[in-house]
């Protein structure tokens, strides 16, 4: 059959229309805008959204890696060694990395998560809070303590899709 | 209660000063109505939103509180812009707006001038608004807008043939340029014998009626046919320039055409402020009259704004070519197809 000049037109006006009824029916025939009220009402995050990077200090080793690998080189990282006392009686004293200051600047960095994916000890997470806007462009520099804050809201890890690459543990809990 | 109206016989230069109070009032809320109840609210729902929540309720406020906004700005006129034709600009465009209400019945005496040409002179002022869109881009002395004005200007032309070809077909069929005899002739007429609902043009005139509102569509120069102020491109064609109360009279003007070309469409082809059933010289007109016309003026402005908020943009050659090749020709045939009925019938 031949198309019918003009049919696309009008599937397009039925797209329209259909949306608008779909979004005046109350939500309980399944209708309902696709938005929500948002400073009223917060939306779900979705998996895995990059809203902020949350820091979890004791796992950090000071290691650099996030800092070298930051395409932006916006974090900061300073540490001094310290002697841990050793795992078993007359052993040696361990030599450990303590961090004194842990920054990143948020007004630099782009989300990338490149920082994440590099951390060798599960020190670095995404939370989706996103709600930290600041006045004044400095104080989006986080630092350790405001880093480690982020991290009650650090979701549980969501198992991947059926059949994708098994997420390992880096670091044993 | 009725009398109370017809037995008035206000002065010349009362009714005159009615007429103004009642025009500057009207005018405004019209636009308010079609761009909160269309612009903000139904674009909205047809992209699964819920539009403005927070300016009074609902957020039915919201355009309010943006004129207000819009009041604040700074009024900014570019250092080589022709300063007169830039200024006098946005008045011409409303100019025009404000002559389209002046024939417009919102009954038999509801109307400002009562015009024997009346939808003549629709035609011929809204075309005035060619001239402002030209003016406000040549006088911005900025290459977006003497290309949007252009642009602007091209399709202005194209689209008013087909519109006014389209209405000639219902004049052919009512026999008179008045509005008011148009709606009575709609009034008086009926459907294979039966009058119940009378004859709305709509129903012999269809095709006239959408190549109408098409052309109506791009006399706004809304989407479909937003080529002379394509953001995408143009960032705001022959508006760039402009901002704060100067913007904001572009803003009301083109919502006020929208009105009363909704008006227009619904008078020549729905049978404006008559209501099936009631005689169109009784007396309710008064009050009937421009409640029915607003009615219908909503339905025809929610077809407008659903083919805007539905299709993307033309590209400048289809935009011509779909006025010069197939609106016109359609129209020519309608005018055509309508005097021949009119013979034989």
């Amino acid at each position: 059959m031949p198309d019918i000049p003009g049919k696309g037109l009008i599937k397009g006006l039925g797209v329209t229309f259909g949306e608008m009824v779909k979004t005046l029916k109350p939500d309980s025939m399944g209708g309902g805008p696709a938005t929500v009220d948002y400073p009223h009402v917060k939306e779900d995050p979705v998996p895995r959204a990059r809203g902020v990077i949350a820091l979890h200090e004791e796992n950090c080793t000071a290691c650099m890696l996030c800092s070298r690998e930051c395409p932006d080189w916006c974090i900061y990282i300073e540490a001094h060694k310290y002697l841990a006392p050793p795992r078993r009686e007359g052993g040696k004293p361990r030599q450990k990395n303590a961090l004194d200051r842990f920054d990143i600047d948020f007004s630099l960095c782009m989300y990338c998560g490149i920082c994440v994916e590099v951390c060798p000890f599960e020190a670095l997470f995404w939370s989706p809070e996103f709600e930290y806007s600041e006045p004044h462009i400095a104080e989006l520099l986080h630092d350790k303590s405001r880093l480690a804050e982020w991290m009650e809201t650090v979701p549980d890890f969501e198992a991947y899709e059926a059949g994708s690459e098994q997420k390992v543990k880096k670091v044993p809990s | 209660m009725t009398h109370v109206f017809t037995s008035l016989q206000p002065a010349y230069w009362q009714s005159t000063i009615i007429k103004l109070v009642v025009a500057a009032i009207v005018v405004p809320t019209t636009a308010l109505i079609l761009g909160i109840v269309f612009l903000f609210k139904v674009m909205s729902w047809m992209q699964s939103r819920k539009g403005p929540q927070e300016a009074g309720p609902r957020g039915l406020l919201q355009l309010l509180a943006d004129g207000a906004k819009f009041v604040q700005k700074e009024d900014l006129i570019p250092d080589k812009a022709d300063r007169f034709v830039f200024k006098a600009a946005p008045l011409v465009v409303l100019m025009s707006t404000l002559l389209l209400y002046a024939v417009l019945p919102a009954s038999e005496h509801l109307v400002i001038a009562n015009l024997d040409v009346g939808i003549f002179f629709a035609l011929a002022v809204s075309s005035l608004s060619v001239i402002g869109v030209l003016m406000a881009g040549w006088g911005s002395a900025n290459k977006y807008s003497l290309m949007g004005a252009l642009r602007g200007g091209g399709q202005l032309i194209a689209y008013e043939l087909p519109m006014v070809l389209a209405v000639v077909g219902v004049v052919i069929q009512a026999g008179t340029l008045n509005l008011n005899g148009i709606v009575e002739a709609q009034a008086n007429g009926s459907i294979f014998g039966f009058s119940g609902l009378g004859n709305p043009f709509i129903l012999t005139q269809f095709v006239g009626f959408f190549i109408f509102l098409a052309a109506v569509q791009a006399e706004l120069t809304q989407p479909p046919f937003d080529m002379p102020v394509a953001e995408s491109e143009l960032v705001g064609g022959y508006q760039v320039e402009y901002s704060g109360f100067r913007f904001l009279t572009f803003f009301l003007a083109e919502f006020a055409t929208a009105f009363a070309f909704a008006g227009i469409a619904a008078t020549l082809f729905l049978g404006g402020w008559w209501f099936p059933g009631v005689n169109p010289s009784s007396n309710a007109y008064w009050v009937l009259g421009p409640v029915v016309l607003f009615v219908k003026i909503m339905v025809v402005s929610f077809l407008i704004f659903w083919v805007r908020f539905t299709y993307p943009r033309f590209r400048e050659d289809q935009l011509q070519a779909f006025a010069w090749k197939w609106l016109i020709p359609i129209a020519l045939l309608n005018i055509l197809a309508t005097a021949i009925l009119k013979v034989a019938f």
